[in-house]
């Protein structure tokens, strides 16, 4: 008996002292963390995705307090949560946000089995990675997606998978939130972060071979061979044709998808435009006129 | 007496040397010839003439881009129909000079003579002469890095060379052209010997030379008998001997260091068979280098044999002169199954750099399914420079490039014998390829923040 009873005094003094020590150190050292980044933290999606710029969520949390402090957040987006964290991240700050338009990630590849034969049988390691160091990838195009997926593997948030038939990367815009990673991950940057548009309506290049027109076209069907009649037919300047591929400014184009129409090879692409029903369309007359005229 | 040979590592691949008693035979020329004008390491040439320029054989066409750069000569007469960009072995695209070949015509400065000119009737060539000459003719290493010669002659300051060391090894399985060059060339080879040695102003010279060739070491054992200066070595058979480091070693005993250590670090300089036969004939016959010594083989191949080749020929052309593309599947490769790379297109051309066109067929072709590392570490007492390559190859995969580099990936030769030897089929090269890649790039960008 009396020995349990030493023991719980002595061990019960051990506590006192210990905690009385922890205290003091404690008080002493304390590091003052401002209240707010834990605020704004709970607030942030916690996808820990690195889209943002910042290796995490605590990070971008850190820099919008700190931003805050010196009056202005401009610049930094929670690309996951969209406007609508922001928005909350900057009532909590007592800060103004900037409304940035929403993006979406961006295949620009239409090298689909269809269009663009195989001509090798690739028979090492199945990653775009690999491949990409290694040779041109089994077709002939060297600029082309080369369809391993080293994109699917990069998305967090099961957004992008491989279409079997096209053997191209689809992406899933409900569930895309541009945070980036499938661009940093492709070795041949076909994917791009592009303004999602009104109504997901966008309008963009889908190649970027910088070959030759007629190399371009031997090697896919779909090819841009930078012939530059898109860049003619567009009124607001949204074009330019570099290294024999056309690209399509998204801050300049005004979606009047004429480019569309002109494009030879169908590189040019519209998205989620509504299907028109044929009508006598007199510019639309004059335009085919003309390349019945040139052909 | 034991024979000589390199301390550690090293595989038995089957030799499989088809082609070794063919005598070589001269290709035909090709339609049109095509020059990529980045066939050596450094900077790619820069191209010298234009659209409907003539050109002859031996015209210069592309001058050296830099430092280390080598020019390129036009292995055909004819006019230059373009200057635009061909497919390299790996299906990228670069610039190259495309010539539509008419006739045969030479530059006259070229002596086509077969008189064989030794160092002792042309005293007064200085070894300056002698490696601007290298210089001049476009010479690069004939092995298959293609390394321009003249640089290894002029040693970086604080080395000394002490020998020449003739590569004779040929350790790659399949091909045969160094060996046809030495049988059928063993005089100009040994001038060439001589002349390298006299512009690296050393009195020692090896030619290292394996076992499996005893034919080759007799022939030049006779030849240089009355020469002290040079010494045959016999080496054991094994791959990779041919390789630098483990030629040196092999050799002279001496081991290099890591990275960015040359053999010139331990006194010794290299140079291959076919680049001393290129070097005689740049210094004595005051010809380019623009034709070389070529194997083509399959073990399906109707008629294989060893060429000589003018640069610029198409692939197609040589493997059509074998008795055509084998039926089935086939890997065509730009050098042996040890270290040569496989080739997207027949359409790809002979190079400074192309020592074989070797064409595996159905199941040679074909990687073994990959099964998991089964930690038998055979690929490390297989691995020549002594490295780690699971432990190499699995950081690769990881992406933990501090790690690769303190675990020494630069010192890597490519050699593949970790991925000959897995018994899991595991692509160890593959990763640790792709890891040494990212790392060089680390280097090379800390070195220029410097």
């Amino acid at each position: 008996m009396n020995f349990i009873l030493i023991a719980v005094i002595v061990l019960g003094a051990i506590a006192l002292v210990a905690s009385v020590v922890l205290y003091a150190v404690s008080k002493k050292f304390a590091v003052k963390e401002d209240p707010r980044i834990g605020q704004v933290l709970e607030v942030l999606p916690g996808a820990n995705c690195g889209g943002c710029g910042f290796a995490g969520c605590g990070g971008m949390a850190d820099a919008l307090v700190k931003g805050a402090d010196l009056g202005s957040i401009d610049g930094l987006t929670c690309p996951v949560g969209g406007s609508a964290v922001m928005g909350q991240v900057a009532d909590l700050l007592g800060m103004a946000v900037a409304n940035a338009d929403p993006m979406v990630a961006v295949v620009r590849c239409n090298g689909s089995c269809e269009h663009r034969p195989r001509t090798v049988v690739y028979d090492g390691m199945h990653t775009c990675q690999a491949v990409n160091c290694t040779c041109a990838g089994e077709t002939d195009c060297g600029f082309g997606c080369l369809g391993c997926g080293d994109c699917v593997a990069a998305c967090q948030f099961g957004a992008i998978s491989m279409n079997s038939e096209t053997g191209l990367p689809v992406v899933d815009e409900e569930k895309c939130t541009a945070c980036g990673a499938c661009a940093k991950a492709c070795p041949r940057n076909i994917i791009e972060l592009r303004k999602k548009g009104p109504k997901g309506r966008r309008v963009y290049v889908q190649c970027v071979n910088k070959d030759k027109g007629a190399v371009a076209k031997k090697a896919c069907a779909a090819a841009c061979i930078g012939c530059g009649k898109c860049q003619k037919v567009c009124r607001f300047e949204a074009i330019t044709v570099e290294n024999n591929v056309a690209y399509i400014d998204f801050n300049k184009c005004r979606l009047c998808t004429k480019c569309v129409d002109e494009c030879p090879t169908g590189a040019l692409v519209k998205i989620n435009f509504p299907v028109r029903t044929p009508k006598p369309d007199a510019p639309a007359a004059t335009a085919t006129d003309k390349k019945e005229a040139e052909a | 007496m034991r024979l000589k040979t390199f301390s550690m590592g090293g595989v038995h691949p089957e030799e499989n040397k088809i082609t070794a008693d063919k005598a070589t035979v001269v290709a035909a020329l090709p339609k049109q010839a095509i020059f990529p004008l980045g066939q050596h390491i450094g900077a790619p040439a820069k191209p010298v003439v234009s659209r409907g320029d003539k050109v002859k054989v031996g015209t210069l066409i592309a001058e050296a881009g830099g430092f280390v750069s080598a020019p390129i000569h036009s292995s055909v007469s004819g006019t230059v129909v373009k200057v635009d960009s061909a497919i390299d072995a790996t299906g990228y695209r670069h610039p190259a000079i495309y010539i539509n070949v008419e006739g045969d015509e030479w530059e006259e400065s070229i002596d086509r003579s077969d008189k064989l000119e030794t160092l002792a009737d042309h005293q007064e060539l200085t070894p300056e002469e002698i490696v601007s000459r290298i210089k001049e003719a476009g010479v690069t290493g004939m092995g298959g890095a293609g390394f321009p010669t003249f640089i290894k002659l002029c040693p970086p300051p604080g080395a000394k060379a002490e020998c020449v060391i003739l590569n004779g090894v040929e350790c790659e399985p399949y091909i045969t052209s160094d060996y046809r060059l030495m049988m059928e060339h063993a005089d100009e080879i040994l001038v060439g010997l001589d002349l390298l040695m006299k512009a690296a102003k050393v009195e020692r010279g090896y030619i290292g030379i394996e076992d499996n060739k005893p034919e080759a070491i007799a022939l030049f054992e006779k030849k240089t008998a009355a020469d002290p200066r040079v010494e045959i070595v016999a080496l054991e058979k094994k791959y990779p001997q041919g390789g630098e480091k483990q030629l040196v070693d092999a050799v002279t005993g001496r081991q290099v260091p890591a990275p960015p250590a040359i053999p010139v670090n331990v006194g010794a300089i290299v140079q291959n068979v076919g680049t001393a036969y290129a070097v005689y004939q740049a210094v004595m016959k005051r010809k380019p280098l623009f034709e070389r010594y070529t194997t083509v083989t399959g073990k399906k191949l109707c008629n294989p044999g060893n060429f000589l080749v003018r640069m610029g020929t198409p692939m197609r052309d040589l493997i059509e002169a074998c008795g055509g593309m084998p039926e089935g599947e086939n890997k065509v490769l730009a050098g042996g199954p040890m270290m040569g790379k496989s080739v997207v297109s027949t359409d790809v051309t002979v190079c400074k750099g192309t020592n074989s066109i070797t064409i595996l067929t159905d199941a040679d072709a074909h990687r073994k399914p990959i099964q998991p590392c089964i930690r038998c570490a055979k690929c490390v007492s297989a691995c020549p420079m002594g490295l780690e390559p699971y432990l190499l190859a699995t950081l690769s995969s990881f992406k933990e490039w501090e790690r690769l580099e303190a675990e020494q990936v630069t010192s890597c030769i490519s050699c593949g014998s970790c991925q000959f030897t897995c018994p899991s089929h595991r692509p160890i090269l593959d990763n640790i390829l792709q890891g040494k890649g990212v790392v060089m790039g680390i280097i090379k960008s800390r070195n220029a923040k410097k």
